[in-house]
């Protein structure tokens, strides 16, 4: 396969043709904010819109996870109108987050942790309203627990579930601000065609779908905290 | 009489399945003939059960998550049987302005039910629509197709014991009613 080189902040690059930008930048240790983009996709969902990225000779941003990278490509991942954009994203995404780290099984390993750090903004915005949904959390599965209230829906579990495993238990429902990703007819995952492999898990970049014997079903900082009882 | 009503249901299932099938032989196996499919179905069944979902997931070799995904996305798709009288409260931006989000809540606290379910007597089914045409009447109900006007929650009430009269009248005697569902 052809390779191109193209640069990244400064630093020069080679991917092969028809690689994405994003997926050039973070081989090569460069990150740039993402959370629905998977590589072995056919086609990238863009949904997130947290990876944009200014090229020269482009009027406005565009996202990296649908740029194909070009020979002699210069491409800015840290552009004003490009993280002014991430950041908006990102804070509308956390609008109808519930933040709670410390309780959360996936605090420090978070990828909602990571952008933040990145666009060096906080996980509790000011700027929006917030909007929580209070979803019932689902345990049913021997393997793992969901919470739908922390699902960013980027899809990858959809996506992993369906495309790479086949089985196709998980997927959206519902539209706009109800949506969801759920099973059919959205009974608990127990009943549903989960194997419980556990690989969705893996894939979720948040702490919506956290596994059983890693944390008990409770995160690691509680279980910290358990063992001593609070004096009254 | 549980068993009884176990068996009614399971009955009621093969039906479902049955006329489902039935449907299904005049279509293609095509992904892209989901929408018509469920179409079909709706309009022969009343809404989409679970059975009718499942049956149509497997016609056309898609995971059944994603025949639920299409259900649930368009509002035109019904999760719950039909119920005996149709209440569609307006939240459009004049009836928004009016208060139809208060309407709504008065229907919802006398149903005990959520915009898109049914009473599980099947009497009533609940649901929203955005704008019936005409405005100058705000909040709108339309119940059973007739769109009523000013529709604040005492004339929710009033609504409500209109049915509840007609049904008396229905059965003189207090005989009881004939199985609707
Ligand atoms: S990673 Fe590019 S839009 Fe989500
Ligand atoms: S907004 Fe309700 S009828 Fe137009």
């Amino acid at each position: 396969m052809k390779t191109v080189s193209l640069t990244i902040d400064g630093n020069k690059v080679t991917a092969s043709e028809g690689d994405k930008v994003l997926w050039a930048a973070l081989d090569n240790g460069i990150y740039i904010p993402n959370l629905c983009a998977l590589r072995d996709a056919a086609e990238p969902a863009a949904a997130c819109r947290l990876c944009f990225i200014e090229v020269e000779g482009c009027s406005k941003p565009v996202t990296a996870c649908t740029e194909p990278v070009q020979e002699g490509m210069v491409v800015n991942t840290k552009g004003a109108n490009a993280l002014r954009l991430a950041r908006t994203g990102f804070e509308l995404l956390m609008a109808s987050h519930p933040v709670d780290c410390a309780h959360c099984a996936s605090n420090g390993v978070c990828e909602l942790q990571i952008i933040a750090r990145h666009l060096s903004i906080k996980l509790k915005s000011k700027r929006f309203r917030k909007l929580l949904r209070e979803l019932p959390i689902d345990s049913s599965s021997p393997e793992f627990v969901y919470d739908p209230n922390k699902c960013v829906l980027c899809g990858r579990c959809v996506w992993i579930c369906r495309e790479r495993l086949g089985i196709g238990a998980l997927g959206f429902a519902y539209r706009g601000f109800k949506r969801m990703v759920t099973t059919f007819g959205g009974e608990p995952i127990a009943e549903s065609s989960c194997h419980g492999c556990d690989e969705c898990v893996l894939a979720c970049p948040t702490g919506a779908l956290t596994l059983k014997d890693q944390h008990g079903g409770v995160s690691r900082a509680q279980r910290q905290k358990d063992p001593q009882p609070t004096a009254p | 009489m549980a068993l009884n009503k176990d068996k009614r249901m399971a009955e009621e299932q093969a039906e479902f399945k049955q006329q489902t099938k039935q449907i299904l032989k005049r279509f293609g196996r095509k992904r892209s003939n989901l929408i018509p499919i469920l179409q079909k179905v709706q309009g022969k069944l009343g809404y989409l059960p679970r059975e009718a979902m499942l049956e149509i997931a497997e016609f056309l070799n898609m995971p059944d998550i994603d025949v639920y995904s299409v259900v649930t996305f368009y509002n035109q798709f019904r999760l719950n049987p039909p119920g005996k009288h149709s209440i569609r409260v307006c939240l459009g931006t004049a009836c928004h302005m009016k208060g139809g989000y208060i309407t709504l809540d008065a229907w919802k606290r006398r149903l005990e039910i959520e915009p898109s379910e049914t009473t599980p007597d099947r009497e009533f089914d609940l649901d929203t629509v955005a704008c019936v045409g005409c405005c100058t009447m705000a909040p709108v109900t339309v119940v059973d197709n007739k769109p009523q006007g000013k529709v604040e929650p005492t004339k929710v009430d009033g609504l409500l014991l209109g049915f509840e009269l007609e049904r008396k009248k229905q059965k003189p005697g207090g005989q009881l009613p004939t199985d609707e569902a």
